[in-house]
């Protein structure tokens, strides 16, 4: 069945979009993780402007981070003040990178940007992952039991000024690395239609030494405040976000991560992360082949205004 | 002097040619509205015309031909060049089509060629390569020559979209002086209205021309969620976030596992 998106200006199948939405929905669940980093690649695949996929995803990530969020709180695995700290900077990052946005697509290098970054991001993001994993599993083989890494108590994050104490994480750091990552996140989020909790997470354990219990709470709330905002600017400044084409996005999304949670529960961790890792970089070295391989069209038209 | 004398001659001889045999055009389109619904999938105008005399029992010429023009919308367009830079392939040029159609369809009995000689054909923009498509060239806005490869290509995308058209065969005479003119309006056609100006050759010369109009509106779902987009971008916004809360707060409801 045809549905017409009205602001990506491109029929669909609706049924295409919806499976889309459950797989990426699948896979986000069984990983924990919020799928704009597969979700906007698979958009641009299909034929969706980047711009278009890239501020639609944002309302997607909105959903499922809400949905996570929710769950976490209940489980009160949410160190509130730490979020408030983070998305205090993740929404002047969201704002800047939507500013950024607006500016790369005046001057024809926005799909150029978002190629380069993925390309980047995403292969380095999946290579680091299948080393670990790697290394886990060969260590696993070997007999010897898995190290938790546990580096120094203390590096030159901790000895920086402005310290603040947060009580639910039993943590104790300078505030300005909490601004630095929330608003690199709310940054990269808005440029690449991505939640980022895959950065998130390993960014608040290695530097502010977030506990694992209100880690990925802590983060689900960050990436919902600047999805959510991102969301909200986009629209109003590039009028880029398909709602039709974010509703079934975000139905499917719901639907799909519920089954993939159930599933990841019954994984092993390493070979799951090996499987993420493996899936991260497959879409990197799809985006460079895009980069590299010749356009069959070197010609393409934008609109620039109406009469 | 010779440019004065061909003037007078030229002045004289529309005078002559306009009493003795004045045709007058008349026009009917089938439908001067088009409602684009979600399953509109392009449809065909009909417009029908006649020639006919201006006074009564007046002679009419053995042959005549026509030329139809539709001019959807000015919109302003970017065309963009990729090229290779150190092994990847980036935009490295753009030109901007200023107030060019959005829609453009260039409709006759036979090609453009067969009717009237080129310097008449450049004149009244008649066909892709003589419409006036101007671009934004430094300061200055002109069109460019017909071969220049933005042109080209523009033109070309314009074509693969189905917005752009030249068809020698779209009007058909029924009878020696009646015609029918099939207009297509695909469904990415934009809204807004559309001029049709139909010029009627005989000899190779332009000797009536009339107009007419359709408006293309979109109805439905799609064209209001477009709409409040464009028009109202913060609340649309909004309420596209409220949405996803809602359906995410729906989700964490319905799938509570404990």
């Amino acid at each position: 069945m045809q549905i017409y998106l009205p602001i990506a200006d491109l029929p669909v199948n609706i049924f295409l979009v919806l499976g889309m939405g459950l797989a990426v929905g699948f896979i986000s669940g069984m990983f924990g993780i919020g799928g704009g980093f597969l979700m906007t690649p698979l958009l641009i695949f299909i034929g969706i402007s980047p711009a278009v996929a890239v501020a639609s995803v944002a309302s997607h990530i909105a959903a499922s981070s809400f949905t996570g969020a929710i769950n976490y709180w209940r489980k009160r695995a949410i160190d509130i003040a730490l979020a408030m700290m983070l998305l205090s900077s993740g929404i002047l990052g969201t704002a800047t990178g939507v500013w950024l946005f607006t500016l790369l697509r005046e001057v024809d290098q926005l799909d150029l940007v978002i190629g380069l970054s993925y390309v980047t991001l995403l292969t380095a993001v999946g290579a680091l992952m299948i080393n670990e994993s790697v290394q886990a599993e060969l260590r696993a083989r070997k007999g010897q039991p898995a190290t938790l890494r546990r580096p120094g108590s203390h590096n030159w994050i901790h000895g920086l000024p402005f310290k603040l104490r947060f009580k639910r994480s039993k943590i104790y750091v300078s505030a300005i690395p909490v601004w630095g990552i929330g608003f690199s996140i709310g940054f990269i989020g808005a440029i690449l239609g991505i939640g980022g909790g895959f950065l998130l997470v390993p960014m608040l354990i290695y530097f502010l030494r977030v506990p694992t219990a209100t880690v990925i709470g802590t983060s689900m709330v960050l990436t919902l405040v600047t999805m959510a905002s991102a969301t909200v600017m986009h629209a109003a400044t590039n009028h880029l976000v398909d709602a039709v084409l974010a509703l079934i996005l975000i139905v499917g999304g719901v639907i799909g991560a519920q089954f993939g949670a159930r599933t990841g529960q019954k994984m092993r961790g390493e070979r799951l992360r090996l499987l993420l890792g493996l899936l991260v970089f497959a879409v990197g070295l799809r985006f460079a082949y895009e980069l590299v391989v010749q356009p069959e069209e070197l010609f393409s038209i934008r609109m620039v205004s109406t009469e | 002097m010779a440019r004065r004398a061909l003037m007078v001659w030229t002045l004289l001889a529309a005078l002559a040619a306009t009493p003795a045999c004045a045709e007058q055009l008349v026009v009917s389109l089938s439908n001067h509205r088009v409602a684009v619904t979600s399953s509109f999938d392009g449809e065909n105008l009909v417009l029908f015309g006649t020639v006919e005399p201006d006074r009564p029992r007046a002679a009419l010429r053995s042959a005549y031909d026509i030329v139809v023009t539709v001019t959807g919308p000015r919109q302003t367009l970017r065309t963009r060049r990729k090229d290779r830079v150190l092994g990847i392939w980036v935009n490295v040029e753009a030109r901007q089509f200023v107030q060019v159609p959005s829609y453009l369809a260039i409709l006759s009995n036979r090609p453009i060629g067969d009717i009237t000689n080129a310097e008449t054909a450049r004149r009244l923009q008649l066909g892709l390569n003589n419409f006036l498509l101007p671009q934004r060239i430094g300061p200055d806005t002109a069109d460019t020559v017909r071969d220049d490869p933005f042109r080209v290509a523009f033109v070309k995308l314009e074509t693969q979209h189905g917005l752009y058209r030249e068809s020698p065969t779209d009007v058909t005479f029924l009878t020696p002086t009646v015609f029918r003119v099939a207009i297509p309006i695909p469904s990415n056609a934009p809204t807004g209205s559309y001029g049709i100006d139909v010029q009627l050759f005989a000899d190779g010369a332009m000797i009536g021309r009339t107009n007419s109009a359709l408006e293309v509106v979109k109805t439905g779902f799609e064209q209001v969620v477009a709409e409040a987009a464009r028009d109202h971008g913060l609340l649309y916004g909004i309420l596209a976030s409220l949405m996803a809360l809602v359906i995410g707060w729906f989700g964490s409801v319905v799938f509570r596992r404990d």
